[in-house]
């Protein structure tokens, strides 16, 4: 009698480690192992991109990361993911403040011209995508010449240090609700699980690991028409965080590092009437007068696209947690549980696994019912 | 970003379980709650792991949490010991937890980590079994959000999923629901009891040994106690059915290996393209052989 085995199934595995590294290794006599530095600094957005949707900044580890999952940032912020899982917390940092940020590029597209002036710093938003075909076989000396020119003849001392925040010019107007320092420390993700209904601490920081595409994805959808936040960039900024601890002798504020963030805020018009007759309760939106409301984003690295997706995604998941949800970008609870790289690749891919045993029972009700349903023919005769 | 410094290679041992201490802690207190409320959807904040979400990495949270050195894990998918991700997270239990012997006897083990499946053999009271789970909550066929799911199981509000099963009824004149059937624990809480088959839920019912659900995506744990009721959702008139492994005799079809008549079938086709059923349980099914060879055989005839 034919007898079907399952099983090799650990010789399978290490059979497909085999393969993937063979391919990883493909050159051959003419390759050259990529280094970590080439990953990290040629390939920086990249690394952002893993640092970002990993949750962990750890640009060195997100650059290993990339060589090791052969350029897939959901793979690679996943394995960075996992990583982060066998550290424990130390502690919560404090609230650090973005003003004092050493900046690189910082622009506002609210203003003609903003205190300290747009820096369009290193971007390809006005660049022509055209294919520059001298890279494609770039000596190396002209690579090393180009950062041996960039700061050539500029004297370092006439470099501003950090630019004042738009929005605060907003803020001293009136145009802007003055900014709310919130007593309650802010939700750690990592550490509690998302309850609905949650703060928007737990909103934020779930969009700031989110997958790019899929906050993208989800804000496009405001953006064009399922939703009404109609953002303008008040400001976008990129740059070096100094991140600030408590000392532990004298509790002072120490800078212990920096880490490369994005930065966005949008404000989006508020109707201050309408939302009053919405909000049968809410009486204190009936007497003040209309403001600008503020949306925000922050992510790890250089990722511009992803901050301002998260920053319109905020403001609408605030509408919609003021005044229920009235499209999937407004409903928390659509927008928070499907953005995340991790969660949702892992679910995509887990389809591949073995189902038979489900699927025979799937067999046995199809079966079932379509042997009623030619047996016994029902007399109404409805779509069955 | 800075370059210049250096990985952290010292770091990159990985403590006993893989996850850290203030995590299995955490698991293992969501655990005892879950334990508390039988069948109550139990929030914790699930960690990522080494592999994919949905190749069962709340069960292994939830494995790693209770594993210590002198106990003994089996590892089973679909049934079976070397289905490849058993085999892949019996690998990576054994690499992270030293000390821990791995079986493939369902009798020997003290922790089952299974997907799909609750072994054949009858469980003991000093055996836990810990499910993987996708979907852990059964009412997201009729109510998609799950703040107003929490609301409804609160409340015992389970009307709507009845209504889905009266709608079979009405439609089908037979409940269509194949796996994941919804199952009330303690009288209470109703549970998805994971992607097992229908043919396994009674196994749950007064089951001796403490049944953990881990679903790791959707960052909840849920249990079935030892001896806890768990019915699964029927009407008086109409009974609940396991899967039919009946032939056009009506003969219960045996296994085309070992000849047992009372084990869930897997059905395949072989080379020459015929049908035949097996044992999804394949310990179940090689103690069968070697145990009782002569006596199946005689049923098997």
């Amino acid at each position: 009698m034919g007898y079907v085995a399952i099983k090799g199934g650990g010789r399978a595995i290490a059979g497909t480690e085999a393969a993937l590294e063979s391919l990883r290794c493909a050159e051959g006599e003419a390759g050259t192992p990529l280094s970590l530095d080439a990953i990290e600094q040629q390939l920086r957005l990249l690394t952002s991109r893993v640092v970002s949707e990993g949750g962990l900044y750890h640009p060195r580890l997100a650059a290993l990361a990339i060589k090791q999952m052969q350029g897939d940032t959901l793979e690679a912020a996943f394995a960075l993911r996992a990583y982060r899982s066998t550290k424990p917390r130390l502690l919560d940092l404090p609230l650090q403040e973005t003003g004092p940020m050493r900046l690189i590029r910082r622009i506002s597209s609210a203003f003609k011209d903003i205190p300290g002036g747009q820096m369009l710093g290193p971007t390809t938003d006005y660049a022509l995508r055209l294919m520059r075909l001298d890279l494609a076989d770039e000596s190396p000396e002209a690579f090393r010449a180009v950062s041996r020119r960039f700061l050539d003849g500029v004297d370092e001392a006439t470099l501003p240090d950090s630019f004042p925040k738009v929005v605060d010019a907003l803020r001293h107007e009136g145009l802007l609700l003055p900014l709310e320092r919130n007593a309650t420390t802010a939700f750690d993700i990592t550490r509690d699980p998302l309850v609905f209904p949650v703060p928007r601490s737990a909103a934020l920081a779930t969009m700031a690991r989110a997958e790019t595409g899929s906050l993208l994805a989800i804000a496009y959808s405001n953006m064009r028409g399922y939703g009404d936040v109609h953002p303008t960039i008040a400001e976008l900024r990129v740059g070096y965080l100094p991140v600030m601890l408590p000392h532990p002798v004298s509790g002072e504020p120490v800078e212990i590092g920096e880490v490369l963030i994005t930065e966005c805020e949008v404000v989006a018009m508020y109707e201050a009437q309408e939302d009053a007759s919405v909000e049968g309760d809410g009486t204190e939106n009936q007497t003040s007068p209309p403001t600008f409301t503020l949306g925000y984003g922050a992510c790890f690295g250089h990722n511009e696209t992803k901050a301002i997706s998260m920053a319109i995604l905020d403001r609408a998941l605030q509408k919609g947690m003021r005044d229920g949800p009235s499209n999937p970008s407004e409903d928390p609870e659509f927008v928070l549980l499907h953005i995340d790289g991790v969660d949702s690749m892992g679910f995509a891919s887990h389809y591949k696994m073995p189902h038979y045993v489900t699927f025979q029972s799937d067999m046995d009700r199809l079966r079932t019912t379509r042997d009623k349903a030619t047996a016994a023919p029902k007399p109404q005769g409805d779509s069955a | 970003m800075n370059p210049g410094y250096e990985l952290p290679l010292d770091e990159a041992a990985y403590s006993f379980g893989f996850l850290d201490e203030y995590a299995k802690r955490e698991v293992r207190r969501t655990i005892l709650k879950a334990i508390c409320i039988p069948g109550y959807q139990t929030p914790y904040a699930s960690r990522e792991m080494p592999m994919g979400r949905g190749f069962g990495t709340g069960g292994l949270q939830v494995t790693l949490s209770l594993v210590g050195p002198g106990d003994t894990v089996k590892v089973i998918d679909q049934g079976a010991d070397d289905s490849v991700n058993a085999v892949n997270l019996r690998k990576f239990i054994e690499l992270t937890c030293p000390k821990v012997d791995t079986t493939e006897h369902t009798r020997d083990a003290s922790l089952i980590q299974s997907r799909h499946r609750v072994p054949e053999m009858p469980l003991t009271e000093a055996q836990v079994l810990v499910l993987q789970v996708p979907y852990p909550d059964p009412l997201v066929v009729v109510e998609p959000s799950e703040a107003r799911r929490k609301v409804m199981h609160g409340e015992g509000d389970y009307s709507r999923l009845l209504t889905k099963l009266y709608e079979d009824i009405v439609q089908f004149d037979e409940i269509t629901i194949s796996h994941r059937y919804p199952t009330r624990i303690n009288g209470h809480y109703v549970i998805d009891p994971s992607p097992i088959p229908r043919y396994d839920v009674p196994r749950l019912h007064h089951c001796p040994a403490l049944i953990l659900l881990g679903a790791g995506r959707e960052k909840k744990i849920y249990a079935v106690p030892p001896y806890t009721r768990a019915e699964p959702l029927v009407f008086d008139d109409v009974p609940f059915r396991t899967e039919d492994f009946r032939d056009a005799q009506g003969q219960r079809r045996a296994c085309a290996r070992c000849g047992t008549r009372d084990s869930f079938l897997d059905e395949l086709i072989d080379d020459d393209g015929n049908k035949l059923w097996q044992c999804s349980d394949s310990d179940y099914c090689n103690s069968q052989l070697a145990s009782g060879q002569d006596s199946t055989r005689e049923v098997a005839q």
